[in-house]
């Protein structure tokens, strides 16, 4: 078994991700691969990868979801989905060698690759299905919320976001401190109606979602107007009008 | 434990060097930084592509597509080697040759054509991004058949906006999205353009303001959208002139726009039968008249203080009648032909739907009017102190160009915004540099081949009426093989791809010698009636000769089309080559910015593979071009005039001082626009980030149309010669030529076969008609519609060899309405049976309700060829994946004459995909693989099993 953090610095880095505005593209999922197969740890394997039954591991996968509600029509809601670097994370605390383990500094949950041993417990306990075990180095994967970029002297400063944020062409996706409440990211929340995903499973998740605003139902009546006949009293005589004052 | 507990290198090494170049995972051509970094052998390796910051384009960010391109470039699937064909065409039967053998054989096979009939050379290029570069070298060849993709892709948008309005969307315009208050796009699967449309579409959210997104599909954009209209494949354009309809009635109109910008007010002349009926009335000089307000009498259009009627009836030389373009246009959409009641059911989309998004339209544009403090002098010198703008904003793309009726739909829509005062100002639709560019600013096309010499022009351009067509002399018979710009298609101004190989085997109009492709997998996902055209291209005549004799092909990738080769040239991959994102191609300006880009090799193709000995097809182009001998490649003594693609694009000038890149010009590089070659070119732009920009000034930033600084600063760029007028088009004279051709009033006179087609499509006022394919069939058959949608992940087939992005879309399910999930008693996971007037398909079924209910879709382009690509036969792609092209002919079902015609819009001959009509049912064999199936495609390559990439890093 393996401890949270006693001592924290209140810091909370996450993600905000607005559902409002993710079009489901992938590109989060892709740019997160890519950087971190050569990034952190073991590299995102793919297993069979031009054959039959490619399988590789990600750190962040979109679920495409259909709506029925009974009063408008059907919709899709894009949901991307990666560790939400829980407060109460139970992947650390059933991970028996210390491998997995949450940062007191930022809050941030990772696994020591060196300690891992491939038990695959952690991702039995996580209730979000967030980590994957990589089918070629058998070991556990997961996101770091780019560890190594967000501190990383090498990159410009204003690259020191996560890939998958750096890189999100329609703004869904957003990086702060959550454990600030007068970070961006919190005051977003807060104005937005941010979510814990399944707060019932007593978590904490750190990483928020904000919901889709409501939509217009075609259904939805249009105003009383006046409407123009084609004729000298009607729209013809709304034209002469109107061109005389111009 | 305490808050700094564990060792961690925070600040790991990212990469050895950032090489900047232009992606080309999709066509949006955005800036990518491309780390690079010492591999475990010691060359230089990808280690990460990111978007690039500065890049007007994407602004730092990155799609799906763009941040797989490591596998992209290292795909098993690549070509290493020029190959000849040594087993049948189809079977992917090959033997390495080196590029002089190659080289020498292609030469010897376009020589003899160029000397006796260069229209037997067929040049088409696919997914070309450097059509000035190989337009320029079929003309100097000397074929009129070139043509890159266009015409199977979105030509009726392209040419739909610029016949109207001398731009279009996509390359030519865009939203205004920091200023519109209502946005509505149509027919856009999360493409075209893939990376902008979701920044604007974040800027437009974060603004507050609303999207309505139109489309029969509410996935990507329109699931974001704030309100979904599900509509009806092809009646788009019904739905339109419904809103326009509703405008009218209210009187929700810019009167104002329509005067200064448009001909609303020019006179048409009202003389049915006579041989002028249809066209400007004019006067003796030839200047076109109106309708003076307040003497009732004719008077010329440019005369200055008259103020011309828009409604009315005007007599004037002699007795002859004519009326304002608005008035006609009144007339037409305020009858009840298209009011929402008349059109709700066949477009799907509800009364009260239609005329409240005719509210929000009129409100945003008219009670929300924006004003920006800068003074600007119109091209008639007059003053004005503000750039008033009307924010509604509108975007569409192949949703509603790829039917039969989308020239006239796409016009509609243009034509909603034109009423609405929308077209470049702010918050409206906004012109990219180099546009506006109408028409006659536009070159024409140009056929007459002469054996041995150039074509006078380049072979595509835009017809100004039936006097442009390319025709014989029996003023009936295509000079083009595809049959573009003749009596099929007047104005095809992209070419008609799809027809090349039908029309090539059927010898209709004639036979050709050598088939050049590049970069268009034509035996597969870019055919209609794919099946067919793989016979076509086996098919053998009576001497046991293939009935087209000659495939020459480039691709970088194994493909389905390369199995049907006789020699395949090897291009590079997108981070090897040299390529230029030219202005006098297909541009990647914004509105505020004037821009183009190169790519370079940002690694040498050498390092990348053992034996690896590719070349870009363009600088092969240009070699071939030399050993030809043909003008503008070949010096004097015969040498050749370049040494390869990058040495073109900095040395080549199209006119003295415009050259194929705008920025960095002049010995000294100091130029932009316009200037002298610069031999230090492409080095400038490497270290200005792989692209240049020069920034729109303030005052001509708005109303491009109409506007005297932008006529100065595009003349002064290069953009233009001199200044254009633009008068936009809501009734197009060029049309009324045609429908009086098909009238036996003008010249040439339109053949029977044709007449009664084009009087109803060519009107000259927007229009709609019923999308040819369900007049040819009975609805009791087919009563459903089925079309395709590129996923936001996948581009075309390129992307299924991609090991990551096939882990995304490897397989497409049918996405089925539940409602007739239900009537034909279908679940998920089940296959069914798809037919149409064509053939038949099976394939694995998904329910789905977010949909149009009387249409099922599916992903574009995911189902492969057995083999191809070189991945598993048994792949996903090959045996769950499919494609509806099995189901789509090339010709429509055979009339009642026994003609059968092109699927094609009868204006532009853009490809009909989603006219498409199916049956369903449930198949009677409920286990896989999808059908049809083809013999597996023989691998060039084995591809290794497994991928840890980037493990000699961590």
């Amino acid at each position: 078994m393996t401890s949270l953090p006693t001592e924290t610095t209140g810091k909370k880095l996450g993600l905000v991700i607005d559902l409002d505005t993710c079009v489901g593209c992938h590109a989060c999922v892709v740019n997160c691969k890519e950087w971190n197969t050569g990034g952190y740890g073991a590299p995102l394997s793919d297993l069979d990868a031009y054959g039959a039954d490619p399988v590789g591991s990600w750190l962040n996968r979109i679920h495409t979801f259909e709506v029925t509600p009974e009063d408008a029509p059907a919709q899709i809601v894009h949901f991307p989905k990666s560790c939400l670097h829980c407060d109460d994370a139970p992947c650390v605390t059933v991970c028996p060698t210390g491998a997995s383990y949450k940062r007191g500094e930022d809050g941030i949950v990772l696994v020591d690759e060196d300690m891992c041993i491939g038990c695959g417990l952690c991702a039995w306990a996580c209730p979000y299905g967030a980590r994957e075990m990589d089918p070629v180095e058998n070991v556990m994967k997961k996101c770091t919320l780019c560890v190594d970029r967000i501190y990383n002297d090498n990159l410009p400063e204003e690259d020191r976001v996560p890939a998958c944020v750096r890189t999100c062409p329609a703004e869904a996706r957003h990086f702060g401190d959550l454990g600030d409440p007068n970070s961006d990211v919190s005051k977003l929340v807060a104005e937005r109606g941010g979510m814990d995903l399944m707060p019932e499973q007593g978590t904490k998740p750190v990483n928020k979602y904000l919901p889709p605003r409501p939509k217009t139902a075609a259904a939805v009546e249009p105003k009383e107007t006046k409407t123009k006949k084609l004729d000298s009293k009607g729209f013809l005589g709304w034209l002469d009008k109107t061109l005389e004052k111009l | 434990m305490g808050v700094h507990d564990r060792d961690l290198n925070k600040s790991p090494h990212v990469s050895d060097e950032v090489r900047k170049t232009t992606c080309y995972m999709c066509a949006c051509r955005c800036g990518i930084n491309v780390h690079i970094r010492k591999g475990e052998d010691g060359q230089p390796k990808v280690r990460y592509i990111e978007g690039n910051r500065d890049h007007p384009v994407n602004k730092g960010v990155l799609c799906a597509k763009g941040s797989a391109g490591i596998m992209q470039h290292y795909s098993p699937a690549r070509l290493n080697k020029p190959l000849l064909r040594v087993g049948e065409r189809g079977k992917g039967e090959f033997k390495e040759i080196e590029w002089e053998e190659a080289l020498q054989l292609a030469t010897k096979w376009l020589e003899k054509p160029r000397q006796e009939d260069p229209r037997k050379l067929a040049f088409f290029t696919g997914r070309d991004q450097s059509q000035s570069m190989t337009g320029w070298w079929a003309q100097q060849y000397g074929t009129p058949n070139f043509a890159a993709h266009g015409g199977f892709c979105s030509v009726n948008m392209a040419a739909g906006g610029i016949y109207t309005f001398g731009g279009a969307f996509w390359e030519f315009g865009s939203p205004d999205w920091s200023n519109t208050e209502l946005f509505m796009i149509f027919g856009v699967a999360e493409d075209h353009d893939s990376n902008p449309i979701k920044l604007g579409l974040a800027e437009v959210k974060r603004r507050g303001k609303k999207i309505i997104g139109v489309n029969p599909v509410r996935t990507g954009y329109n699931a974001v959208a704030d309100e979904w209209v599900g509509i009806t494949p092809g009646m788009d354009g019904l739905f339109i002139l419904a809103l326009i309809h509703e405008l009218l009635k209210m009187g929700k109109v810019d009167l104002d726009y329509l005067l200064r910008y448009t001909n609303a007010a020019y006179l048409v002349i009202d003389n049915p039968g006579g041989a002028d009926h249809g066209l400007f009335a004019r006067d003796k000089a030839g200047d076109i008249l109106v309708m003076d307000r307040k003497t009732g009498k004719a008077a010329k259009h440019s005369k200055k203080g008259v103020k011309p009627a828009l409604q009315g009836e005007c007599k004037y030389a002699r007795g002859k009648v004519a009326r304002p373009v608005f008035q006609l246009l009144a007339e037409k959409y305020m009858s009840d032909d298209f009011s929402p009641e008349n059109v709700t059911e066949r477009t799907g989309v509800p009364v009260s739907q239609i005329k409240r998004i005719a509210q929000d339209l009129a409100e945003a544009a008219f009670e929300k009017e924006i004003v920006i403090d800068q003074p600007w002098v119109d091209m008639k010198g007059e003053k004005h102190d503000k750039m008033i703008g009307r924010p509604v904003s509108f975007h569409a793309m192949r949703g509603i160009s790829a039917h039969s009726n989308g020239f006239q739909t796409c016009r509609a829509l243009h034509l909603l915004q034109i009423l609405l005062g929308s077209i470049d100002c702010p918050g409206g639709f906004r012109f990219k540099p180099p546009y506006p560019r109408p028409v006659p600013a536009q070159p024409k096309p140009h056929g007459f081949a002469v054996a041995g010499k150039p074509l006078a022009g380049p072979p595509l351009g835009m017809p100004r009426g039936p006097e442009d067509l390319l025709l014989e002399e029996d003023g009936v018979t295509p000079q083009r093989i595809d049959r573009a710009y003749s009596w099929d298609a007047p104005l095809s101004a992209h070419g008609m791809m799809h027809m090349v190989i039908s029309n090539a085997h059927a010898g209709d109009p004639y036979h050709v010698d050598v088939l050049f492709m590049y970069m268009a997998n034509m035996s597969w996902n870019s055919s209609m009636n794919s099946r067919g055209v793989m016979q076509m291209l086996e098919d053998k005549d009576e001497n046991g000769d293939y009935v087209i004799p000659k495939i020459i092909y480039s691709d970088a990738y194994n493909s389905e089309m390369v199995a049907y080769a006789d020699l395949v040239l090897p291009d590079t991959t997108y981070l090897e080559r040299h390529d230029c994102i030219s202005l006098l191609d297909r541009p990647i300006c914004e509105p505020d910015v004037m821009a183009d880009s190169i790519r370079w090799p940002v690694v040498d193709p050498a390092t990348q593979a053992e034996g690896r000995d590719v070349r870009g097809f363009q600088s092969v182009l240009i070699e071939l071009g030399a050993r030809l001998g043909l003008p503008g490649m070949t010096n004097e003594d015969g040498t050749a005039k370049f040494k390869d693609y990058a040495d073109y694009m900095a040395n080549h000038e199209r006119k003295p001082g415009v050259g194929p890149l705008a920025g960095f010009r002049g010995k000294d590089g100091k130029s932009h626009g316009r200037g002298e070659p610069n031999p230090n070119q492409i080095d400038a732009y490497i270290e200005n980030g792989g692209f240049f920009e020069a920034h729109v000034p303030e005052n001509a930033k708005y109303f491009k149309h109409a506007n005297q600084h932008w006529q100065d600063w595009a003349v002064e760029m290069g953009l233009q010669d001199g200044p254009v007028e633009n008068v936009f088009n809501l009734y197009h004279e060029a049309l009324a030529k045609f429908q009086l051709c098909a009238d036996g009033k003008m010249e040439p006179v339109a053949p029977e076969t044709h007449k009664e087609r084009i009087k109803t499509c060519f009107d000259p006022l927007p229009t709609w008609y019923p999308p040819f394919e369900g007049e040819g069939i009975d609805e009791a058959d087919y009563p459903y519609h089925a079309l395709t949608q590129r996923p936001a992940a996948m581009y075309h087939s390129w992307g299924s060899q991609n090991a990551w992005l096939r882990q995304i879309h490897g397989a497409n399910p049918l996405y089925v309405p539940g409602a007739i999930c239900e009537a034909v008693g279908l679940e998920d996971g089940d296959w069914a049976e798809i037919s149409s007037h064509h053939g038949a398909i099976k394939v694995p079924v998904k329910r789905m309700d977010a949909v149009n209910v009387n249409t099922m879709w599916t992903w574009n382009a995911i189902g492969k060829r057995s083999g191809a690509w070189n991945l598993d036969p048994d792949a996903p792609e090959a045996k769950k994946g499919f494609l509806l092209n099995h189901l789509i002919h090339e010709l429509l079902p055979p009339k009642s004459d026994g003609m059968r015609w092109s699927n094609s819009d009868p204006v532009t001959g853009q490809a009909a995909w989603f006219d498409l009509r199916v049956n369903i049912k449930k198949a009677s064999d409920q286990t896989g693989p999808t059908a049809p199936q083809f013999p597996a495609q023989k691998k060039t390559k084995v591809a290794p099993v497994n991928i840890e990439y980037g493990k000699e890093w961590n």
